[in-house]
């Protein structure tokens, strides 16, 4: 294989890596907090607004109903608004934040739903504030589940990538669409493939490990 | 140092509505260890989640330490609060915090600053006996060391009250004696006023001093605990006890056994005996008076605190007028005497 060939496979795994280390930190910034906003409204909760619960319930389902592939076209004027272009890895990072924010508030909430609701109670009982109880109580008690949530979130936008990469996204995908698949050349589709089972085996190492960490129970 | 006027609590609204508790009164004195006793459903998590307010009551008011908190809002709930301490039958520790983590949650909740934290975990730790266990998981934990745990959590913040909600009941009896002597430990040396909360008369016969039992969300009885051992006065208080004392006529014996006294029976009687009652030979005295025998079916002695409490089923043995007799005398000495039912004679 040649070295242009190697390069294009380098950068193409680089610009994956930065397409979905954008989007997962970005989508991890505003889906964590919404994730607790959604849990803490809930009715019988410590923060019960259940007309905002129900308002967030509804956006973060649309969010999550909308196929990514529709999304991304659906969106195409406000990726533009946003980074000035439609097509490149840094236009792919819109859509794939969008689609995991809400994708990160539902594993969110979920992991905030398992800790023991009598924590809750007890912090309550020492006089602790609902901030108080959302900073020392839920987010660490539910750490493990929250990583394993973006852990889960990470390999999602792998694959989302991938396919952004389609429709000019950029990365792996792109490069496999483009010369494994138009150009017939199987070598580099199949290590296209190859790098990305990696690179999703690795953020689920990755993560694993960090949860392990945050366990203690 | 606790006092609940008129409290009540009803969950839902219409036809559904749960009256849980009904209107209640009670008041704990300061340094007093105060149990709350009744069956499953009776109201018993109710009440005192009330007194800190993890539940609203429906009516009344609630006053810890000349405070009145219902009256109070958010913020100054929090603070008062901060001087009641609470534990609960699951423990409900971090699994996130070590041992000395936990215990400092309430502090850092207070703002009180890291060093102090410090100076001021240390003591709890060596109090409930966790000092070499500081910078362990409550995973590791076994369930008499996570109860002690939550204990010096909530002394840390130097709560005037405490607040245990069947603290013992998930613990085997060992544990669950040594938990109850580390909380009568604390009550006296710190002075600390204890409200719990419990289904297990043996906890209120080891560490109360005054005993109140509810049913069907209202309190029935009240009583020191002496007293409450030796002669309840409402029916329920006889049942708990009957069935802590275990002293029931043996099946064979309850079998054979009539409501109503016959032309050829005898009475079966469970006596109580307190006070000098005890030491008195007063059996041997009912045999000579009264001239009849007297069969002892089934005995014990339990010490409830100071006292002595002295039970006995026996079976009255002599012609009919003979056992009323007796019956009459044994009514007139400080004893208390329940017919339980007749045999027939010879049977
Ligand atoms: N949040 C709630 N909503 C509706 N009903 C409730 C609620 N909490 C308690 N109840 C009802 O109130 C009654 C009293 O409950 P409570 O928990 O105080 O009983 P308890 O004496 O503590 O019983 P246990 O010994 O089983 O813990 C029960 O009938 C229960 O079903
Ligand atoms: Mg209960």
């Amino acid at each position: 294989m040649s070295s242009a060939m190697l390069e294009l496979i380098l950068m193409a795994t680089l610009d994956t890596l930065y397409m979905v280390g954008v989007s997962g930190l970005v989508a991890a910034a505003l889906g964590v907090p919404l994730g607790v906003l959604l849990y803490v409204t809930r009715p019988r909760q410590i923060l019960a607004m259940p007309t905002l619960n129900t308002a967030l319930g509804m956006i973060t389902n649309i969010g999550r109903s909308i196929p990514f592939i529709i999304l991304m076209v659906a969106i195409i004027p406000f990726t533009r608004f946003i980074v000035g272009s439609s097509i490149g890895t840094n236009a792919a990072i819109v859509p794939l934040t969008l689609a995991a924010i809400p994708f990160v508030a539902r594993l969110v909430e979920g992991a905030l739903n398992e800790v023991p609701p009598g924590l809750v109670e007890a912090a309550q009982s020492m006089g602790a504030t609902p901030y108080q109880i959302i900073t020392k109580v839920l987010l660490p008690e539910a750490r493990g589940g929250i990583i394993t949530g973006l852990t889960i979130t990470a390999v999602t936008l792998v694959s989302y990538s991938a396919m952004a990469g389609a429709v000019g996204g950029g990365g792996l995908g792109d490069l496999g669409i483009r010369y494994g698949y138009n150009r017939f050349n199987p070598v580099v589709m199949l290590i296209t493939v190859a790098i990305l089972v990696v690179m999703v085996q690795g953020f689920q190492s990755l993560g694993d490990a960090l949860v392990r960490k945050a366990d203690h129970k | 140092m606790i006092t609940l006027e008129n409290i009540s609590k009803t969950y839902g609204k219409g036809p559904q509505a749960v009256h849980a508790l009904k209107p209640t009164d009670l008041h704990v004195a300061q340094g007093e260890i105060y149990g709350v006793i009744g069956l499953s459903g009776a109201g018993k998590s109710t009440l005192i989640r009330c007194v800190n307010l993890l539940e609203r009551p429906t009516t009344g008011r609630i006053f810890v330490d000349g405070q009145e908190l219902t009256s109070l809002g958010r913020q100054e709930l929090n603070q008062a609060r901060h001087r009641i301490g609470m534990i609960f039958q699951h423990f409900n520790l971090l699994a996130s915090r070590t041992v000395f983590d936990n215990v400092a949650l309430p502090l850092e909740l207070m703002g009180v600053a890291k060093r102090e934290i410090r100076e001021r975990v240390q003591p709890l730790l060596d109090l409930t006996g966790l000092s070499d266990k500081h910078a362990k998981y409550p995973a590791e934990l076994s369930g008499g060391q996570k109860q002690r745990v939550a204990i010096a959590r909530a002394l840390a913040s130097r709560p005037k009250v405490l607040l245990c909600d069947e603290a013992t009941s998930a613990l085997d009896p060992q544990t669950t004696q040594s938990i109850l002597e580390l909380l009568k430990d604390i009550n006296r040396k710190l002075g600390l006023t204890i409200l719990l909360i419990t289904h297990e008369m043996e906890v209120v016969k080891s560490i109360c001093h005054k005993v109140g039992l509810i049913s069907g969300g209202k309190l029935v009885e009240e009583a020191e605990v002496g007293d409450f051992f030796t002669s309840p006065s409402t029916r329920l208080g006889r049942e708990f006890l009957n069935a802590f004392l275990e002293l029931d006529p043996p099946q064979a014996l309850i079998d054979r056994m009539e409501a109503r006294p016959g032309p050829h029976t005898h009475p079966v009687v469970r006596l109580a005996f307190t006070g000098d009652a005890v030491s008195t030979p007063l059996i041997s005295r009912l045999a000579r008076e009264c001239n009849v025998d007297v069969s002892i079916l089934e005995a014990k002695v339990e010490s409830i605190q100071e006292r002595t409490l002295g039970l006995m089923i026996a079976e009255l043995i002599g012609p009919q007028e003979k056992t009323q007799q007796a019956l009459a005398y044994l009514k007139s000495h400080d004893l208390q005497v329940e017919v339980l039912g007749h045999v027939q004679r010879n049977a």
